[in-house]
């Protein structure tokens, strides 16, 4: 918890400065934070992705002055870009290599904030806050995929936009005001290219609410109870900026695997090439962050309702915190409810291994069998489908929080709670 | 913390792996799934991989005097050829503009461009700003010239197919005979590597189809300049230097990018490191 400020101005021009801002004191105040002393590498996420969104920024700053939102010269703005701005090859991998490891770092504080219960009472705010910061990512994401122009850019923002266009009523007309007109084309180009530079600005607006929210309630810890005097708590500097700075260049350097040795690895082939209006590719895949999302999608045979269950998807992150029962806040002392997560955990995987395959395709063969085709009998496998899968995950995904998280919360038993971190220390539980 | 470290570690890594596995999976299913594509030994691949200089002003030559009629190179000038890490690059003319390689190279090839004095407009000679020209002046003039098929651009074509360098060699070099029950359409050819095993470009390459010209080597520490022989240029051969050509057109800082990124590597250690110790000495007191 936050307390009464301990700084005290030692310089003349400190004490005037603290009079009329007290931004030193803000400032101080901050990076003497009392954490709960027991924080584990899982925290460090916060700090990563806060150096994730600086990260797009900076560099997407930079890329913007050389890039052309037009839909004839943006291609080729990319390339120019790549092959002749200086060391624009390496902005422009940090910045796409960059959405990526965003991502991968807001999935894990994600999970992180569900294994330990973070998102109970009093840190509810703090995990809506959270969630409206990865709706605003998504949408970033989505934004910025389209502004290459390739291939995938192209027929990526055609599919997803058109998702809008199967909302009963005033779907049609949503679309093409979200469009600029009847199809993807330059108006669609250019206001993608707009809102993209102006999200992360509203994510940065966000992120502060986000550790504002923190500063208030205290951070959580791995076992989920509360702070109770001084001696569970050490300052922020130099305890966790220490140890989170280790994690942060652990990070990097998987940033920088990618970034300078598999710089396409998580991109598609086919974004190397000129959208294409008229050619339409054989598959079209999100990102692979979206994966999870498309499978959902793409469960169910109506359209309408996979886009419900898609959105629905993510409303629930937001009302987690009354969906879950439980008092204990930490699935460590969930033996029951922390089962479950991990089978969550992989049906999200599974999830996202279905979205990146055609749904009619077979995820698993069962065996083969004949049939008969123009006369001739051939042997044609057997097996379970990705859409059969994909169905198995979203009734699993929504099962998990509609259903187990409720239900679990009130029979379960949980096991005994330490009395407090420092005990829980003492006695190597924590 | 060792045990708690290594398993948020080994847990991270996990979460990692599968995730991007995912996503591997997912470009991989694209693929086409019809043929498996073989994978060749190529210099510049890996973490120390560079480009064979001798190849890819092998694979230039070849692309001039045989691909050239079809495809064009969008997004290459020619003075990028003469670049820090292009084939043609002479220390002693390091602007590009200046390189007399390149100079000769843009010379060879008619640009289309608007008189100064009188606004109509020319063809003259190409210098080593000017870009590439387009081999068709449209998409439909490409196609009607070519059974409706479209020659794509070759200057990402390694970046812009699944596999790579190694889909480009298969492509070259997987015209066969087509079996028996297989009908092969009219004005196309039958390619093992081809999604449907259907191209519309004839094989362009073939035994001895060029010459080779002999190349200047130069020489190193004060050294003369030195002629060196070229080898025969079978298919297989020239296949393999219109790849590490294609390859360099694609991706043209690679060398570039892999030194730097192993000097980042090298000072992230060397800083993550440091930052390990400074955490143990501040925490080597608390109980945690
Ligand atoms: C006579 C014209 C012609 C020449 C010469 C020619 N090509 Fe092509 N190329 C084509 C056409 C037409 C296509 C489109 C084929 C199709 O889509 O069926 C094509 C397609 C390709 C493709 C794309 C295959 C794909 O995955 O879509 C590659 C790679 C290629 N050519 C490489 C080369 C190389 C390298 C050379 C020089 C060694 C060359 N071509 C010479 C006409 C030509
Ligand atoms: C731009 C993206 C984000 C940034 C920069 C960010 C930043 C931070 C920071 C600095 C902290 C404190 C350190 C920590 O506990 O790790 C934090 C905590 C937290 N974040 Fe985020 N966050 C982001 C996105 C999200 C999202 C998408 C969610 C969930 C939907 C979320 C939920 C939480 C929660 C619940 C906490 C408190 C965790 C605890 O104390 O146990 N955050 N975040």
């Amino acid at each position: 918890m936050s307390g009464p400020s301990t700084y005290e101005p030692k310089y003349a021009a400190a004490k005037w400065m603290d009079k009329r801002l007290p931004i030193i004191r803000m400032g101080v105040d901050f990076m003497g934070f009392p954490s709960p002393r027991n924080l584990n590498y899982w925290y460090a996420f916060g700090g990563i992705l806060s150096l994730c969104l600086m990260s797009q920024i900076l560099t997407g700053i930079i890329l913007a002055m050389h890039y052309t939102p037009h839909v004839d010269m943006a291609f080729d703005s990319v390339q120019r870009i790549r092959r002749d701005v200086p060391f624009g090859w390496l902005l422009q991998s940090m910045h796409a290599v960059g959405a990526s490891m965003f991502f991968l770092a807001v999935y894990i504080h994600m999970f992180r904030g569900l294994f330990y219960g973070s998102y109970k009472a009093p840190r509810e705010l703090l995990w809506i806050i959270g969630c409206a910061i990865y709706l605003a990512m998504m949408a970033t994401g989505f934004l910025g995929y389209t502004l290459p122009w390739g291939q995938m850019s192209f027929w990526g923002a055609t599919v997803i936009t058109g998702f809008f266009g199967a909302i009963p009523f005033v779907g049609e007309s949503l679309q093409q005001w979200l469009l600029g007109g009847y199809s993807v084309g330059n108006p669609t180009l250019q206001r993608f290219f707009s809102l993209h530079y102006l999200l992360p600005f509203v994510i940065a607006a966000l992120v502060a609410l986000h550790v504002w929210a923190v500063h208030h309630v205290g951070q959580n810890n791995p076992i989920g109870i509360d702070v109770k005097t001084k001696e569970d708590t050490l300052p922020f500097h130099p305890f966790y900026t220490m140890k989170d700075g280790f994690a942060i260049a652990v990070f990097l350097m998987i940033f920088a695997l990618f970034v300078f040795y598999l710089p396409d690895a998580l991109g598609h082939a086919d974004n190397y090439q000129r959208a294409d209006p008229m050619k339409t590719p054989p598959h079209i895949v999100p990102e692979w962050y979206f994966l999870p999302f498309y499978a959902i999608l793409r469960a169910v045979p109506d359209k309408l309702l996979g886009i419900i269950l898609m959105f629905g998807a993510i409303v629930v992150l937001f009302v987690l915190p009354w969906l879950d029962t439980a008092k204990v806040r930490s699935m460590r002392f969930r033996p029951t409810t922390r089962r479950f997560f991990y089978i969550f955990l992989f049906m999200c995987f599974i999830l996202g291994w279905c979205g990146g395959n055609s749904p009619d395709d077979l995820a698993f063969t069962f065996g083969h069998k004949n049939v008969m085709v123009d006369g001739h009998e051939v042997s044609e496998a057997i097996g379970m489908t990705f859409k059969t899968l994909s169905r198995i995950g979203t009734i699993y995904y929504f099962g998990f929080f509609l259903f187990l998280l409720p239900v679990l919360g009130w029979i379960e038993k949980t096991k005994k709670l330490p009395d407090s971190i420092t005990k829980a220390i003492h006695d190597g539980e924590a | 913390m060792g045990i708690k470290f290594m398993k948020t570690l080994i847990v991270g890594a996990t979460l990692a792996l599968g995730g991007l596995g995912v996503a591997n999976v997912a470009t991989a299913s694209d693929a086409g799934g019809t043929h498996k594509l073989e994978h060749q030994k190529w210099g510049f691949n890996g973490m120390f991989g560079t480009y064979d200089r001798a190849a890819m002003q092998r694979g230039y030559q070849v692309y001039r005097e045989v691909c050239a009629s079809c495809h064009a190179l969008e997004h290459l000038s020619f003075r990028h050829l003469a670049d820090k890490g292009a084939p043609f690059y002479n220390a002693d003319t390091p602007n590009p503009n200046d390189n007399d390689v390149v100079k000769a190279f843009a010379k060879d090839w008619s640009i289309e461009a608007i008189d100064q004095d009188t606004g109509d407009i020319i063809d003259r000679p190409g210098i080593p700003a000017d870009k590439f020209p387009l081999i068709f002046p449209n998409a439909i003039a490409a196609a009607a010239s070519n059974g409706g098929a479209i020659p794509p651009d070759l200057s990402l074509i390694t970046k812009s197919r699944t596999g790579g360098a190694d889909y480009l060699y298969a492509i070259l070099t997987g015209y066969h005979e087509a079996p028996h029950d297989f009908h092969v359409a009219d004005g196309t050819y039958y390619n093992t590597a081809f999604d449907g095993n259907q191209i519309k470009m004839a094989a362009p390459l073939s035994d001895e189809l060029i010459e080779y010209s002999p190349y200047m080597v130069a020489g190193e520490h004060g050294a003369e300049p030195h002629e060196v022989a070229a080898p025969v240029a079978t298919t297989d051969q020239m296949a393999r230097d219109i790849v590490e050509f294609l390859t360099w057109a694609g991706d043209p800082h690679m060398e570039a990018r892999k030194r730097i990124g192993l000097a980042t590597f090298l000072y992230l250690f060397i800083f993550a490191l440091l930052l390990f110790l400074t955490y143990k000495t501040v925490w080597r007191n608390v109980k945690h």
